[in-house]
């Protein structure tokens, strides 16, 4: 008996919930798989993607925010094996899993920690609370590949920002493969873009980009491209989060700084009277 | 029956002011190593109050390195219980000498004593007197268990609130625990001194605040110094912008507050008479040299008319005039420089088609003056609808629907503040919820408050001023 052919799988990019190739027609082989290059065309389509999500997104209530990030738990826990079987360590997956329950908790929680009621010196009700920034472009760090992913995707989308992120360029089965889950997660189409390939290809396009308000270069481990892309950024203040010490453990508590830096605060005025 | 206003003028000679000054390094008055001045002029006469010194980049490393051992040595070290005493001291000297900094202000600003007297100098000392209390609770401000400050701030601030923009910087970086060398703006650097004696006189340790007086260049060398770890800057979105690019690549934390083009928002069942109220106080408070100034009214079109009569004939009771005198509304504006923008823009404001309106205004012959202003007939693309003019300049537009009013507000680079005019609640929280905007008034206008966040969206810059959030930017966390 001849022994079963196995179906491969096409890795593609993950744009506005769509699995499409890049537009370049081009691909790259990494960790035995043609993976897609894309170009700096797919990366503008992703965030005119991740525009698009934004108002649906950001106008969900928190607790629908929530139920949506834990839905992301429980399908990468039913996908366990699979990360395992790309590489992943199992307790790296387990970590990631645990990681999307913790955010999940927080979408209905930091309003209430990092805003609230300031005791204005006058008749007037005042109020503080966080809103998303809006795009935000993601360099994911090289490794780990699926822990370090979901920590900085998780904290930009809880509060209800939209994402663009660059996968690591080195191991980026995880990357696609975590697209599929957050394609089943009933997370609506264009909150998470994924894009496969060169960071010196698409990410500056994406520090350029006019219609992107935060950028995450956590995973930029060149020096001179992270202050680049920082320059980048400055031409219409995007709010950056600079690139993470390479000893970092992305097994600790993460805190609230990467999801505070994205997040705006508007406070609200009101006399009161009768 | 009318009665005509008799002048009332406050004293200066409350004011007791040097021939010159000098840098404040190291807690004491020095001469710039290459003795180097320019002149602080009064905006209402264009009379030199004082020569003052230009640090120049040896002059900054100098107050660099003082503010760095000061925080070594003595500020990081000591309790936070002790610093706040000294916040706590330097606030009641400051409402002890009021009046003092407030006729100082007043007279190297333009801005009426009023003002002054009323708005900026209560809100300087309740600022210190807010974050004192905060240097010793810092571990409960809800930014973790273990809170550190992150060593020597770099603060340059404008011209329009100069004492109040001082106090928003040097109160927070002080309470939590950061020592600081700041540059005042080269038109406004009088009240900057004064502080300098109030902190020799509270007796605040050597280095712990250091001014360092110039313009521009004098910033960049302050800013770009590798001896900073934190950069807080209030001025314009272009200089906002080349501190980003400035920083980049280094681990200096940023505060942004820059420019705005705030959209005040009237709809058609808003009490006009408060409403007018809130729209000259939103652009003719400090005659309209205010980030936050409500910069385009926006009113719904089927009472625009009703508005525009009202507001025109209430502008036309504003008494444009010395800065002294406690009847006076309006003074001047703060440089021949800025006036020359304000007329440059609203000459582009008649080129483009916008109608432009004054009430009958007689302005004094000498200093910078320039006469309230209103253009109707304004479009989204013109440059009186989209630049940041910061003076006396209302832009008027008009909105049929909420959803236009949204679009037409957010339509800007700009997201600082807003202002809403309504009866209804919940369409004032519909609206609120849809500015991009980090500060919204709803039936009110240019309300501040040392515990309320204040800064901007997009390219109003980041980070919060002000309150428990405005702790966060001084502080490792």
């Amino acid at each position: 008996m001849s022994e079963r052919v196995a179906v491969r799988k096409t890795y593609k990019l993950f744009i506005g919930g769509k699995f499409p190739r890049s537009e370049s027609g081009r691909s790259y082989l990494v960790q035995s798989a043609n993976v897609s290059l894309a170009s700096r065309k797919d990366a503008r389509d992703a965030v005119v993607a991740a525009r698009a999500a934004v108002k649906g997104w950001a106008g969900a209530t928190a607790y629908n925010r929530g139920q949506i990030l834990y839905r992301v738990a429980e399908m990468l826990e039913g996908r366990r094996e699979q990360f395992v079987a790309l590489g992943v360590p199992a307790d790296e997956v387990d970590a990631a899993i645990d990681r999307w329950v913790w955010y999940a908790g927080w979408s209905d929680k930091l309003p209430q920690v990092y805003g609230g009621a300031n005791p204005v010196a006058g008749p007037y009700f005042n109020l503080s609370a966080p809103e998303p920034t809006g795009v935000v472009a993601v360099v994911a760090p090289e490794a780990p590949a699926l822990l370090g992913l979901v920590s900085v995707i998780a904290p930009a989308i809880v509060t209800g920002n939209t994402v663009v992120v660059a996968a690591s360029p080195t191991q980026p089965l995880a990357s696609v493969t975590l697209a599929e889950v957050l394609a089943t997660s009933d997370l609506p189409g264009g909150v998470v873009n994924v894009l496969t390939g060169a960071i010196t290809e698409t990410v500056p396009t994406l520090a350029a980009h006019l219609d992107v308000n935060a950028i995450d270069l956590t995973g930029v481990g060149d020096a001179s491209l992270a202050t680049e892309l920082e320059v980048r950024a400055a031409e219409n203040l995007k709010r950056v989060i600079r690139p993470a010490p390479a000893d970092h453990d992305w097994y600790a508590d993460p805190g609230l700084t990467r999801m505070t830096t994205l997040l705006e605060t508007k406070t609200v005025w009101h006399p009161k009277g009768v | 029956m009318i009665f005509e206003y008799a002048p009332a003028p406050e004293s200066r000679s409350v004011v007791d002011l040097k021939p010159s000054y000098g840098l404040f390094v190291d807690g004491e008055f020095v001469d710039p190593a290459d003795g180097g001045g320019f002149k602080s002029v009064n905006p209402a006469s264009e009379e030199v109050l004082a020569e003052i010194a230009e640090a120049g980049s040896a002059d900054v490393d100098r107050a660099v390195r003082a503010a760095r051992t000061a925080y070594e040595k003595v500020w990081g070290p000591m309790p936070g219980r002790d610093r706040a005493k000294y916040l706590f001291r330097i606030a009641r000297i400051i409402q002890e000498r009021s009046r003092e900094l407030a006729v100082l202000e007043s007279l190297d600003n333009g801005k009426p004593i009023r003002e002054s007297r009323d708005v900026d100098l209560p809100l300087v000392a309740a600022h210190f007197f807010y974050y004192a209390g905060w240097a010793d609770k810092l571990p409960y401000a809800g930014f973790g268990p273990n809170p550190r400050p992150l060593g020597v701030a770099a603060q340059v601030i404008p011209w329009n609130f100069p004492l109040l923009m001082l106090a928003w910087k040097i109160a927070p970086a002080l309470a939590a625990g950061n020592t600081v060398v700041l540059k005042p703006a080269e038109t406004t650097p009088l009240t900057a001194l004064l502080f300098a004696e109030i902190c020799q006189q509270a007796e605040l340790p050597a280095g712990v605040v250091n001014i360092v007086t110039g313009a521009g260049d004098t910033g960049r060398a302050l800013v770009e110094h590798p001896g900073v770890d934190k950069v807080a800057f209030t001025g314009s979105t272009e200089v906002g912008k080349a501190i980003a690019r400035s920083v980049a690549g280094t681990g200096k934390k940023v505060t942004l507050e820059l420019g705005g083009k705030a959209a005040n928002i009237v709809f058609d069942d808003a009490p006009v008479d408060q409403a007018v109220e809130g729209i000259v106080n939103g652009i003719f408070f400090n005659q309209g040299h205010v980030c936050c100034a409500g910069s385009r009214l926006l009113v719904q079109e089927s009472v625009a008319e009703q508005v525009l009569e009202s507001l025109k004939r209430r502008m036309a009771l504003l008494r444009v005039g010395d800065p002294l005198d406690k009847n006076t509304d309006i003074g001047a504006i703060n440089s021949a420089a800025q006036l020359a923008r304000i007329r440059e823009l609203s000459a582009a404001g008649e080129a483009e088609g916008a109608e432009r309106w004054s009430p009958p205004c007689e302005l004094p012959e000498r200093g910078f003056w320039f006469a309230p202003t209103i253009f109707t007939g304004v479009t989204q693309a013109h440059r009186i609808a989209r630049e940041e003019i910061f003076g006396p300049v209302l832009s008027v537009l008009t909105f049929r629907t909420p959803a236009e009013a949204v679009e037409k507000a957010n339509n800007t680079p700009y997201g600082l503040s807003a202002g809403i005019w309504t009866d209804k609640g919940s369409r004032i929280l519909w609206m609120a919820d849809r500015l991009r905007a980090g500060v919204v008034w709803a039936n009110t206008f240019n309300k501040f408050d040392p515990t309320s966040p204040f800064g901007g969206y997009k390219e109003s810059g980041y980070g919060r001023e002000g309150g428990r959030h405005g702790l966060e930017g001084y502080l490792g966390v």
